[in-house]
């Protein structure tokens, strides 16, 4: 009985000729895709390679005291200096463009998702489990269909990182708007607001604190994601902690997990100043 | 023309109006309607007109329906059924276009909470309703700043709300309001956030500004002394229905029913009633057309001992007595203007009694009730103005005969509980 149960439903077979079908029938859709994402990939990693790493390195340091004080300030000097010094250089900008990639993707998707589940209650009752089921799924189950659709390299790495770092953006874009008080709500409509006034005057820039704290989720999720998808070829800082790990060599995975951790705070104090910007404390 | 009409209007919550409104027809309350169909009645068949530059008060207690109704003269809510005419138009027949540049130009709305938007500075929430009209940035700063300097924040233009203290920021609020140039200004519990101390300060300044502006405001209130000192009129409101519509004083001294009397109990009734309501008649003479002797037959026949001497413009000279008066027909003298004297008091019709207490217990004289332009519009006696005040003592507390006392005392065992 149960066996039979088993053989009928067999989901896991389900799953694969439903992969098998779109790869075969959206292979050009599929190409289009990889293609764009390439695109924007190839060029954030030529902005961030071209200059010379000191140049980079003080762009860094300048950008973290301007946003989050000088203690970050000298730490991202410091910390951005070892990382050269290393010889990690080129592969943690890699990962940064793959982060940056990532996010930007899922800003792009997210955001507006996040807008149509605050106004909508059933978008909002669609999108809640399809969120829970992108984050919760494990991660390694979605980078083979990914490598299916988009070969091996840094695409479908990006794509599975988007896939893992995006329910941050929506749920959050959705709560910060949900979160609007009543009132000012009412005084935008009270002043003549049109519903896209009401939006881009008054809903978006109020729940920017929480929408800003939805993108520094999304971009410590993407960071720790696309260490993972050096495992497809993504490239980056993951594939030396790969390395690390299948030629045992400790060394070189400590020193790519300290490049992690010093990328990783540097773009997380930094995010979370945009959560906070001057003047509106609450 | 009123400039703002709210007739036979109707709001109910819930999930089937019709059947609230059937119900509602066979004269049922608020509770059965809402036990019998889940529905809410939230305005009850509420019809009142605001005259133009009029302060008119909506008051009740939470849940009486005056946020309600006030929503419903910009449509921040729709009402179920009636009318709302704002210059003889009806808003509810209003096109989406036509309601926006209602919103824009004729309505702006003050709120409890403020609801300023945090990210913009001062003059960027002042300026934030010319901004949705698509008003040019420069015409619409300078109007921002106009409407800031009105309020007494010039200087904090650049501040961020979350700087400024609650009553700091309700100016700015009311900043918003007044940069559009509407004609009606809507104000929702607009102090009530504020520190007693503030809020007076509010209250005073509201009014001064007032003075100047003249708008036509709609003010919504829980607070009773709040209402009796901005209201032109005031309406009660009670679970949905307005209970009664009128001055302060006429709330005061005729209250509609029990439910107001209740409500009118406590107020400090020397801070509210003026002297217009308890001032009377003085007899008079005319200093340079009468003599003594026809002054002494006014004092006769309204049994006063003294006479208002006026002039020919009937403005007031000062008194004669009765005395004075008897002396100069001894003498047989037909002048009255040597024996007039000033040394009595004046105040003006709109003064509260309150401020009176004090000269009346100085004075034995009457003191004198002047208009704006001299003249004598009446008196107010010692014993008037404390008649006045004993309307609302508790009868539990007042003075008990010494008699009655004694006897109570002689006799302790016979109460009964």
């Amino acid at each position: 009985m149960e066996q039979q149960l088993r053989t009928m439903l067999d989901i896991g077979g389900w799953f694969e000729i439903v992969i098998n079908w779109l790869t075969a029938n959206f292979d050009g859709l599929f190409d289009a895709i990889r293609e764009l994402v390439n695109a924007v990939l190839v060029s954030f990693q030529g902005i961030l390679t071209f200059p010379h790493p000191y140049i980079m390195v003080g762009l860094f340091a300048a950008l973290a005291f301007w946003r989050a004080g000088i203690g970050i300030g000298i730490f991202t000097l410091l910390g951005m200096f070892l990382i050269h010094i290393m010889g990690f250089w080129e592969v943690t900008m890699d990962t940064l463009a793959l982060v940056i990639t990532s996010v930007v993707i899922a800003l792009v998707i997210g955001v507006p998702v996040g807008i149509l589940a605050a106004k909508s209650d059933l978008a909002e009752r669609i999108v809640r489990p399809v969120l829970d089921f992108m984050q919760t799924l494990p991660a390694f189950v979605y980078l083979i269909p990914a490598v299916l659709f988009f070969q091996l390299g840094a695409v479908p790495g990006v794509i599975a990182t988007l896939i893992f770092s995006l329910p941050p953006a929506v749920r959050l874009t959705s709560l910060g708007i949900r979160q609007v008080p009543k009132e000012i709500r009412e005084a935008a409509t009270s002043f003549g607001s049109t519903p896209r006034q009401m939006l881009f005057k008054a809903e978006l820039p109020v729940a920017l604190p929480t929408i800003m704290a939805g993108v520094n989720q999304t971009i410590m999720l993407a960071l720790s994601m696309v260490v993972i998808a050096g495992m497809i070829g993504a490239g980056g800082l993951g594939n030396e902690v790969l390395k690390g790990i299948t030629q045992l060599k400790i060394g070189l995975g400590f020193e790519s997990g300290i490049s992690i951790v010093i990328l990783a705070i540097f773009l997380d104090r930094v995010t979370q100043s945009l959560a906070n910007p001057k003047g509106r404390k609450s | 023309m009123s400039i703002l009409e709210v007739r036979n209007l109707y709001k109910v919550f819930g999930p089937s109006p019709s059947r609230a409104f059937t119900l509602l027809e066979k004269g049922a309350s608020k509770e059965e309607i809402l036990k019998k169909t889940g529905n809410t009645v939230g305005i009850n068949n509420a019809s009142f007109s605001v005259e133009k530059q009029e302060t008119f008060v909506i008051m009740g207690l939470s849940g009486s329906g005056k946020s309600t109704v006030i929503r419903c003269l910009n449509r921040l809510i729709e009402p179920t059924r009636g009318q709302v005419l704002i210059d003889g138009e009806d808003i509810m027949k209003m096109s989406k276009a036509q309601l926006l540049e209602t919103r824009r130009k004729k309505l702006s709305m003050v709120f409890q909470q403020f609801a300023l938007l945090p990210h913009r500075t001062v003059l960027g929430n002042a300026e934030y309703g010319l901004e949705l009209s698509g008003v040019p940035k420069q015409e619409r700063q300078q109007k921002a700043m106009q409407a800031l300097e009105q309020v007494g924040l010039k200087g904090y233009e650049q501040q961020y709300p979350s700087e400024l203290s609650g009553g700091m920021q309700q100016r700015v609020g009311l900043a918003r309001a007044l940069a559009n140039g509407p004609e009606i200004l809507l104000m929702d519990e607009a102090f009530s956030a504020l520190d007693p101390l503030i809020r007076t300060q509010m209250q005073d300044e509201l009014l001064e500004l007032q003075a100047t502006l003249q708008k036509t405001i709609i003010f919504i209130t829980h607070d009773l002394d709040e209402a009796l000192k901005i209201g032109d009129r005031i309406a009660i409101m009670k679970d949905g229905e307005v209970v009664q519509i009128g001055t302060p004083e006429q709330i005061l001294t005729k209250p509609a029913d029990e439910y107001v009397r209740a409500f009118v109990q406590n107020v400090d009734r020397t801070k509210v009633i003026t002297v217009s309501a308890i001032m009377r008649k003085a007899p008079t003479v005319a200093l340079y057309k009468e003599g003594p002797k026809a002054a002494i037959r006014k004092m006769e026949n309204e049994r006063m001992s003294i006479i208002y001497a006026l002039d020919n413009e009937r403005k007031l000279q000062g008194i004669v007595t009765i005395d004075d008066a008897i002396r100069l027909v001894r003498e047989r003298k037909d002048d009255l203007t040597p024996v007039v004297a000033n040394n009595i008091f004046t105040t003006t019709p709109d003064t509260a009694i309150g401020n009176l207490l004090g000269t009346a217990l100085e004075t034995s004289q009457p003191i004198a009730v002047l208009d704006e332009n001299g003249r004598l519009a009446g008196i107010v006696d010692r014993a008037s103005i404390l008649g006045e005040l004993s309307k609302t003592m508790d009868e539990e507390e007042l003075p008990v005969p010494l008699a009655d006392q004694l006897e109570e005392e002689s006799t302790p065992n016979q109460k009964e509980d």
